[in-house]
């Protein structure tokens, strides 16, 4: 009887699986799809020069990216977006803390972080470039810049919001300081921290293509505004598009370190829905 | 026969909360003694600054006057010797730890080894029952256990006195039963004393070996009152007892009484 039902279960769950994955990926990719479609039908009735179809714009991405250009403009871009996040992570994480920590300070600097945080990135990059010459560093200033507010405001905010009795409890416990911080201050922090992360990434992606369009010999922003100025349009929008699969990657990759880092908070979420 | 050492000295201890709007005293004056190994209840009505009370005596808070004194020295601050279980377990424990992690964090600070460390954290899980649960998070478990991890948290830090507050409070009767079973069985097992505060006048007379009835705000020691049960204890038959049913009651009235404002304050309060 047991094994009638047992083989009963596994044809179910074998006729289910298939529709189960078509389903799967049908949700997420079927709009875009659908789009794409749709784009090429229009395109081969329109005459504007300005709006190719998807094949040309597919042909021209292989002709454009795949090759030396990677290495000349990708790879040089990728590097001034890592480097711009990375220092903005450090750089908001460290600050952030210590303002959160300290009350007289935090009181001090919370108009003026306001006002700075306030202030559109774009309009310093003349003013860094002035400062720090045309340079790869002014590049990830000029991320940095915008990239880092979200991160220290967020980790300001998450650091004061420590729980007292938490913070009791360690005190009660006589907790070194260094072990307060990675144990307490960060982790109690890090929900709103990867939140301002989040945020910083999207910034940190525009302000690198900003700052490429500026004043540079290389790199993606570079590249697309000499397609657009040249009337390149195809090899204009596969540089679009590559924005576009830049952005979506970071936000795996982001997505992945983020379930591993909250997965205690995710967990009591999922505990408190049930 | 543990020793009949004064473990814990409290002489005319005062708080005052200053505030723009007023000062608040939450406590009067308040002195008694507790000797080392001793089991002591702190009982009083709602709002009589029981929590305020052992948190000077944490060194949690500055008094605003008066001694606590552990073992000869004053308390200026939290000690090695104390270590307190408070009623909020979820916002005590850190859910980013796991059990283990809870347990293991108040050690790193002491010159232990990793093996040493590693036999306290689980002689203190395995006294509580909850050895097989050490690499779950606080969260996953239920009240009456995340109040254990809490517990054995306490135990493995290997301090002189256990201070409770209100540590079960927030679980359900049948939990709470076990829990101060747990309590009695600790504090017989391991030399350790423990100052166990609560509203639960039921509990404080199955638990204590003695009982400290605290009056309303400002607060002093209304009433010390020995407890003469038996020293082994169970839920059915000691709180069936005839003698059980006189001590609650009269603990019971002490509290009326002093809701009521019946009582007087004792000359130096004053």
């Amino acid at each position: 009887m047991s094994a009638y039902t047992s083989r009963i279960a596994t044809t179910t769950r074998g006729r289910r699986v298939g529709p189960r994955i078509a389903a799967s990926l049908l949700y997420p990719l079927g709009l875009p799809m659908l789009l794409l479609v749709s784009w090429g039908l229009v395109s081969t009735r329109g005459t504007s020069r300005f709006f190719p179809g998807p094949l040309t714009i597919a042909d021209a991405f292989l002709q454009t990216w795949v090759g030396p250009a990677f290495v000349e403009d990708v790879l040089p871009s990728l590097a001034r977006l890592g480097l711009g996040v990375a220092a903005s992570i450090v750089l908001g994480i460290a600050a952030g803390t210590v303002i959160g920590l300290v009350v007289w300070l935090r009181e001090l600097l919370e108009p003026l972080l306001e006002f700075l945080r306030a202030i559109p990135p774009p309009v310093l990059i003349p003013v860094v470039m002035l400062l720090l010459g045309i340079t790869d560093t002014m590049k990830v200033v000029v991320i940095v810049s915008g990239a880092v507010w979200p991160i220290l405001l967020n980790t300001i905010e998450g650091v004061r919001a420590t729980d007292s009795v938490m913070k009791e409890t360690a005190e009660s416990f006589q907790v070194s300081w260094w072990e307060r911080l990675w144990f307490l201050v960060l982790p109690a922090a890090s929900p709103r921290i990867m939140a301002g992360v989040r945020q910083a990434l999207s910034v940190a992606l525009i302000l690198m293509v900003i700052s490429e369009m500026f004043a540079s010999s290389s790199g993606l922003g570079y590249r697309i505004a000499y397609f657009q100025r040249n009337y390149l349009i195809a090899e204009m929008w596969s540089g679009i598009l590559l924005l576009g699969l830049v952005g979506v990657f970071l936000a795996v990759a982001f997505g992945l370190v983020e379930r591993r880092v909250l997965r205690w908070y995710h967990g009591i979420r999922e505990v408190n829905r049930a | 026969m543990p020793d009949r050492r004064t473990l814990l000295r409290v002489e005319h201890l005062r708080k005052v909360y200053e505030s723009a709007t007023g000062n608040v005293e939450a406590i009067g004056d308040i002195s008694f003694t507790m000797d080392a190994g001793e089991l002591v209840c702190i009982v009083g009505p709602s709002g009589c600054g029981k929590t305020t009370l052992l948190k000077c005596l944490a060194g949690l808070l500055r008094p605003t006057s008066g001694v606590v004194e552990m073992d000869g020295s004053p308390v200026t601050g939290p000690s090695p010797a104390m270590a307190v279980v408070f009623q909020e377990y979820g916002r005590s424990l850190y859910p980013w730890l796991t059990v283990r992690g809870n347990v293991e964090l108040p050690l790193r600070h002491k010159k232990l080894s990793r093996a040493a460390r590693a036999k306290l954290v689980v002689d203190a899980l395995e006294a509580v029952g909850l050895a097989h649960a050490a690499r779950s998070h606080p969260w996953q478990l239920s009240g009456g256990m995340q109040q254990r991890v809490a517990i054995a948290r306490a135990i493995a830090y290997q301090p002189d006195v256990l201070i409770m507050d209100e540590p079960f409070a927030a679980v359900d009767a049948q939990t709470r039963a076990d829990l101060e079973d747990l309590v009695r069985e600790l504090h017989a097992s391991r030399t350790i004393s423990v100052l166990f505060v609560t509203h639960d006048i039921d509990e404080s007379v199955y638990l204590g070996q003695r009982v400290l009835v605290l009056s309303t705000s400002p607060t002093w020691v209304q009433e010390d009152l020995a407890i003469d049960l038996p020293p082994e204890r169970d839920q059915i038959t000691t709180r069936a007892l005839p003698r059980f049913t006189q001590l609650r009651t009269h603990v019971y009235d002490q509290i009326q009484r002093a809701k009521r404002g019946q009582t007087v304050a004792p000359r130096s309060a004053r």
